[in-house]
């Protein structure tokens, strides 16, 4: 007991060489690490990422001024407006055709980069890049010339076969067709990349074996190109699709939402309302409308690949 | 090495001589003395415009030692109202912004009064005009100090030209430079006549119906010459009225003698209509006649800027101010009081409309006249009329009188033009009216 009494500090120095030796084990592994190692991107995440989505989580449960909590109002309010509806339909139409097309498009011009010879293919390769690397906002503006309605390009060039004018922009199917081509244009060479990369991981010895059994050119694209690239093909498509449906810059440079709102879309839309109407909790609403639609295709698609990647 | 110990007794008189010597010491006023001050301003269109509001703003500071930062904020691409957004949502940022025309009433309660500044204004300068009034006051209260700069009235800019030529008018003789207004004929009636007889020379009137603020603008002028409104002052609904039937009519005649893609037309749209010398009349500030100046002098020399026509109601012109405000979370509120009267003085206005040639237009009554407009050209006199000197047309912003916060959803969700597009292109005049009256029901939320 004296000794006790004559050592205040010595339970508290055993503890602090535990913690120490704790630390020192904690650091040694390999999980404590990598957690360290990630943690600034972590942290970035969670300023630029996390805490605006939940930002715009707490700015859609309240009212227009702001200054009261009104739960799910401002979503009960979008379903009863004809002009939401009119937003959604738009953006399934904008972000899966667009999708659809660009997956087609990359998936024939990675067979044709494919098959160039391989000391000429990087050249096609940066070439068909160059739509991808240039920044849409840019791109768009190049595009928003070419469709000018007084001044367009292509109308000028069709006037020579006597076709047009067309208004590229002023109806509205011709602009929700406008909106998509350069959608399309913008984003088939990612695709075609992915898929190049997927295609060149396709061991060459299940060709050799289909052509030995005879199989034809469809049947080895049906029986053996596309199940190795199934899960790239799935990967690719969730991705774009998200990004797609998030678009803002082409649609709003090239058409603003016009003609009569026929071409806007869920961040276009949200900018007019949010920002340019001062209704930023409406235009918060709006935005996060995508969140379940998103997350829906995300968890159906990813269930997919784990699927796929259990089996084998 | 040794370190004497501070007694209490020694600590406490080394603190009782510093705070007297603090106390007793002579004032001395630094370079920036009385703080610091950050402005968020438009960034101008016109080249070197920013330079007379650089040097002002220089002078005040250096008079009144006080530290300064200027950011000028570009309207492209709305950087300028997504600014705005930031700021109010962070309550941090600049201590003035020029917020442009809704933007004030949007944020009224995050803007510090400036009534104190204001009346002693007016006094100067002379009243206000009635969009001012509505733009910059709640509750009695001015949200911000009219800016000069960005500022504009959207009327006819006519070509002197083709409009004697194929529509037999003579805008020279109808606003002739120097003296008032001749234009008792110039109504609506005679717009349309001219629009068909220009339309057919193959010269249309480049006005869009798109849904940018030109567009807008020029169709709440005609809507409110037949005094159309869809919600009135009061915050009643007004779409299915007699005024409102006749404004779609006249509209409906009117897009028939327009370009046919005018549906798809933006603010830039009718500028390179006037430039490339594709139409006898725009409606815009004086901006287009700018760039021809520059870029086609030609069609510069036959440019003419005037009034609106007039319609069964009245003459009303698209009026579109900017504000200075003061946030009412700055720390220098009095500096900032104090610049803004500095830049609202005669002197201060003129200098920052003569660096735009003539493109800002002060609100206040005894500002319509200076020389800068009479002396501009080509031709002499173009700009003559352009700020509304003998206050022939009553100058208003498309939506109003409706409640400003009402009223902003209407102008930027373009619920006129689009009225206009639906009733040309063939839906029902009821159907149209019942989808408009469902629009600005879903404005009035709170």
């Amino acid at each position: 007991m004296v000794d006790v009494a004559f050592q205040p500090n010595r339970a508290a120095a055993a503890q602090t060489r535990r913690r120490r030796v704790g630390l020192r084990n904690a650091l040694r592994r390999k999980s404590m690490s990598a957690f360290l190692m990630t943690l600034p991107l972590i942290l970035l995440i969670a300023i630029l990422v996390i805490y605006p989505a939940i930002y715009s989580v707490h700015l859609a449960t309240l009212n227009k001024a702001m200054t009261k909590f009104v739960g799910f109002g401002n979503f009960e309010f979008l379903f009863k407006r004809e002009t939401f509806w009119l937003v959604v339909k738009q953006s399934c139409i904008f972000a899966i055709s667009a999708v659809v097309f660009k997956a087609l498009i990359g998936f024939i011009v990675a067979h044709f980069v494919h098959n160039v010879p391989a000391n000429k293919q990087r050249k096609w390769r940066g070439m068909l890049l160059v739509p991808w690397v240039i920044p849409p906002a840019m791109s768009t503006l190049a595009w928003l010339w070419l469709f000018d309605p007084s001044y367009s390009a292509f109308n000028y060039t069709l006037s020579f076969f006597g076709i047009g004018p067309i208004p590229w922009t002023g109806d509205a199917m011709w602009a929700r067709f406008s909106v998509i081509l350069v959608n399309v244009w913008y984003g088939a060479p990612f695709f075609m990349i992915m898929y190049l990369a997927a295609l060149k991981s396709v061991p060459e010895q299940l060709y050799e074996a289909a052509a030995i059994d005879g199989a034809n050119w469809w049947q080895r694209i049906w029986y053996v190109t596309l199940p190795m690239m199934r899960n790239i093909i799935a990967i690719t498509t969730l991705f774009s699709l998200i990004v797609t449906f998030a678009n803002f810059d082409i649609v709003r440079i090239l058409t603003a939402g016009g003609p009569l709102d026929h071409t806007h879309i869920f961040a276009t839309w949200a900018f007019r309302v949010g920002i340019e109407g001062s209704d930023i909790p409406l235009g918060a609403s709006v935005s996060l409308f995508m969140v379940p639609i998103l997350a829906v295709a995300a968890i159906f698609i990813l269930r997919d690949i784990t699927k796929r990647g259990n089996e084998s | 090495m040794s370190r004497k110990k501070l007694s209490r007794r020694e600590f406490v008189a080394a603190t009782a001589l510093s705070s007297a010597a603090l106390i007793t010491a002579p004032y001395v006023r630094g370079a920036y003395a009385a703080g610091k001050l950050s402005m968020g301003f438009w960034d101008h269109w016109v080249p070197g415009a920013n330079s007379a509001s650089t040097e002002l703003v220089n002078e005040w500071a250096a008079k009144e030692k006080v530290e300064v930062q200027l950011d000028y904020i570009t309207s492209q691409g709305n950087k300028n109202i997504v600014t705005i957004a930031a700021e109010a949502q962070a309550k941090s940022g600049h201590d003035i912004f020029q917020m442009p025309t809704w933007w004030p009433q949007a944020n009224a309660e995050l803007l510090e009064p400036v009534n104190d500044i204001m009346d002693p204004l007016i006094k100067l300068n002379g009243d206000v005009n009635g969009t001012v009034k509505y733009l910059g006051q709640a509750d009695g209260k001015w949200l911000g100090v009219p800016a000069s700069v960005g500022s504009q009235i959207k009327g006819p800019c006519s070509r002197i030209d083709l409009m004697k030529k194929y529509a037999g008018i003579d805008v020279q003789e109808m606003y002739p430079a120097g003296s008032p207004p001749k234009a008792d004929n110039w109504t609506l009636d005679t717009f349309l006549k001219a629009a068909e007889a220009c339309h057919k020379a193959g010269f249309p009137f480049g006005i869009g119906l798109g849904e940018t603020s030109d567009n807008v603008d020029t169709a709440g002028a005609i809507f409110q010459s037949f005094g159309a409104q869809l919600v009135d002052a009061k915050g009643n609904l007004t779409v299915k009225t007699d005024a409102v039937r006749q404004a779609l009519d006249y509209y409906k005649k009117l897009i028939a003698f327009l370009p046919p893609d005018v549906a798809a037309w933006d603010d830039a749209s009718n500028n390179k209509w006037l430039v490339a010398g594709k139409g006898a009349m725009i409606l815009n500030p004086p901006s287009a006649w700018a760039v021809a100046k520059r870029d086609a002098p030609q069609v510069a020399e036959q440019c003419w800027t005037h009034g609106f026509p007039a319609g069964p109601k009245g003459r009303f012109a698209p009026y579109l101010p900017f504000f200075w405000s003061i946030w009412s979370f700055s720390k220098n509120k009095e500096a900032a009081k104090s610049l803004l009267s500095y830049l609202s003085q005669p002197a201060s206005i003129e200098k920052m409309v003569v660096a735009s040639g003539g493109y800002d237009l002060p609100a206040y009554e005894k500002l319509t006249t200076l020389k800068v407009w009479a002396e501009e050209g080509p031709p002499k006199g173009t700009l003559y009329h352009y700020p509304n000197p003998y206050k022939h047309q009553t100058l208003s912003i498309a939506a109003s009188p409706a409640p400003p916060k009402i009223a902003q959803q209407i102008y930027f969700q373009a619920t006129l033009t689009k009225m206009c597009l639906r009733y040309y292109q063939g839906e029902s005049m009821e159907k149209t009216l019942a989808w408009a009256e469902g629009e600005c029901e879903g404005f009035m939320r709170s």
